[in-house]
């Protein structure tokens, strides 16, 4: 048994040392200008992974401002206000979400996102919005809105299983004493839940944000797939993780394998990070609040 | 809060809630069911659009032939289906021995400095995006055998899901209360024999379902398939040979300009969801059952 749990130790061990042996060989020719240069040119073998950088950045923020108080205020609902007979059938529906295959959500996503984006609501943003320079050009439906937008429907139900999980630790002596104070239900869930759970919330964010940093097929099909950096969200984009779906099976060249993969490793210690720190907040607030709520 | 202060004293103890804190309570009470609404839409509206555009495509074709070449009408996906079988039967020889092993270590065996690092890794490797498990698998299958896999995918998906079933059967195993364990003890039973024979088989529901649970996981996983298994085709159950998955031909097919190719994407789609809801909803069944529960 002690040697199945090694092994899960040596399956990350295997994982950091391919990433980091296969990766050499662009680390030797580009060092640390390959993550500040923006040109991706295959023929010439000149690789720089900013634009993939600045993609997966942005359509994750996209999807988290959108995605945080959709999920906050599903949980927020399912865990305070609605009726019991409610709550199971509804946090069942919003983890089906969940179960849905990446794959499919990209599918949906091209057929009917993208065609109700450039007839309808990217227009209409244009011309509210237009002025911040956000939501100009052309409304083509692929690029970095609709891969934000799917992203958040994406990452909904893992941060709102997370914070109601982290709401439904806060104490209940905590809610009675600030409805006996005279609070209403709303001040209640202000002063006396979210406050207290700010932490746990902020974890389950994080979380949502490592999912969103390396998904790809959905992002993939529907961001444009173009490595450019533009200011509007209306144009085309790369990620880190759609990059590799689509070049690293065709990769020739050694150098051209090597850069894909460091882009792996580049994505690898930047979800793994992201996911650590999201685990501890978590745990700090699942483990520590009750103790303290006694006290 | 003012009003308390004067309350108590000598005003009335129960005094009115301003107007304005009322109207934020029910704006507040509103914004949460309508961010409940928002999240709910696309959930239906996938499931409609999967059902809509899938059960008008599935048709008898579609489930016993092989593709057809490019721009002929018909075919279907028959050998993408079996293949993905294959490819998560390897999975699941790999993956679940291995991640029950280990969970069995991290709640037997596991309650020291090991065992955190074990169950840390388990949740590391738990956020580590699917890409980047599919360039692993790539380096240590494909560029040994020299070409894509059906083994290569195996891996893949094995190592995804060792993390998630390692995790609930520790979980489950837990679970299991410390007087039974302690009953076995007290009969003479040596640990190893105890583990196997009272805790095991006391949790087996648990277990089964976190199997299950992984196994919806990593059937629709696309990403790691990409590089490894790389599709086909045609048919092909041999598990050295590049083999078609479900998810993979979803992909290809949405993203050809075909549009008898994206009806089949629709159908090909719908059939992996009912597969992994069927999978799921079936074992559900079975644990409840008590089929498989103490045998």
């Amino acid at each position: 048994m002690t040697a199945c749990g090694l092994a899960v130790l040596g399956v990350l061990v295997l994982i950091v040392y391919e990433l980091v042996s296969g990766s050499g060989l662009s680390w030797h020719a580009f060092g640390f200008k390959f993550f500040a240069g923006s040109e991706w040119d295959p023929v010439n073998e000149h690789f720089g992974a900013l634009p993939f950088i600045y993609g997966t950045l942005v359509s994750s923020l996209v999807a988290l401002v959108i995605a945080v108080p959709l999920s906050v205020g599903v949980a927020v609902f399912t865990t305070e206000m609605c009726p019991r007979a409610l709550r199971a059938p509804l946090s069942f529906f919003v983890e089906l979400l969940a179960a849905i295959p990446s794959v499919i959500y990209g599918l949906w996503a091209m057929f009917v996102l993208v065609p109700l984006l450039s007839g309808h609501i990217q227009p209409f943003l244009a011309k509210t919005l237009g002025w911040t320079g956000l939501f100009e050009g052309p409304p083509y439906g692929i690029g970095m809105l609709a891969a934000g937008i799917i992203l958040a429907i994406m990452i909904v139900p893992i941060i709102s299983s997370i914070t109601r999980e982290v709401l439904s630790v806060v104490p209940q002596n905590q809610r009675e004493g600030v409805l006996a104070l005279g609070a209403t239900r709303w001040e209640m869930i202000r002063l006396g839940v979210l406050r207290n759970a700010r932490a746990g919330i902020v974890g389950g964010i994080i979380l949502g944000l490592g999912r969103a940093l390396g998904e790809t097929m959905a992002v993939t099909m529907v961001i444009g797939n173009s490595p450019q950096i533009s200011r509007s969200l209306f144009a085309p984009g790369y990620t880190l993780a759609s990059v590799l779906a689509n070049e690293f099976s065709e990769a020739t060249g050694d150098v051209y394998r090597s850069s894909l993969i460091e882009i792996g490793l580049a994505l690898f210690f930047v979800t793994i990070i992201v996911n650590a720190l999201a685990q501890l907040l978590v745990w700090t607030v699942t483990r520590g609040q009750p103790a303290r709520g006694n006290a | 809060m003012p009003e308390l202060a004067r309350s108590v004293s000598g005003k009335p103890a129960v005094q009115a809630i301003s107007w304005r804190r009322r109207i934020t309570d029910r704006v507040m009470t509103g914004v949460a069911v309508l961010t409940v609404v928002i999240v709910l839409v696309p959930l239906f509206a996938i499931f409609g659009y999967l059902l809509y555009r899938g059960l008008g495509s599935i048709d008898w074709a579609f489930l016993t032939q092989t593709p057809k070449p490019v721009g002929e009408v018909g075919g279907g996906m028959a050998n993408a289906i079996a293949g993905s079988a294959l490819i998560l039967g390897i999975a699941s020889i790999f993956g679940v021995p291995f991640g029950i092993g280990a969970g069995i270590y991290l709640a037997e065996f596991g309650r020291n400095r090991l065992g955190r690092v074990v169950r840390f890794t388990a949740d590391v490797l738990n956020g580590v995006p699917s890409i980047v498990i599919g360039i692993v698998a790539f380096e240590i299958v494909v560029i040994y055998q020299k070409h894509f896999s059906a083994l290569a995918g195996g891996v893949a998906l094995a190592i995804m899901m060792v993390p998630t079933i390692c995790r609930t059967t520790e979980e489950m195993l837990l679970l299991v209360p410390q007087a039974l364990r302690e009953a076995a003890y007290g009969l003479g039973i040596p640990r190893w024999r105890t583990t196997l024979s009272i805790t095991l088989r006391t949790a087996t529901s648990g277990i089964i379902t976190g199997v299950m649970l992984a196994f919806a996981r990593v059937a629709g996983e696309t990403a790691p398939l990409l590089f490894t298994a790389f599709g086909n085709t045609f048919w092909s159950l041999r598990y050295d040979q590049p083999t078609a998955a479900l998810p993979l031909q979803i992909y290809v097919y949405a993203n050809s300009p075909y549009e008898d190719w994206h009806r089949q994407a629709w159908a090909g789609s719908l059939v992996l969801i009912i597969l992994i809801v069927t999978a799921v909803a079936a074992v559900r069944y079975a644990v409840r059952r008590g089929s498989f529960g103490t045998a």
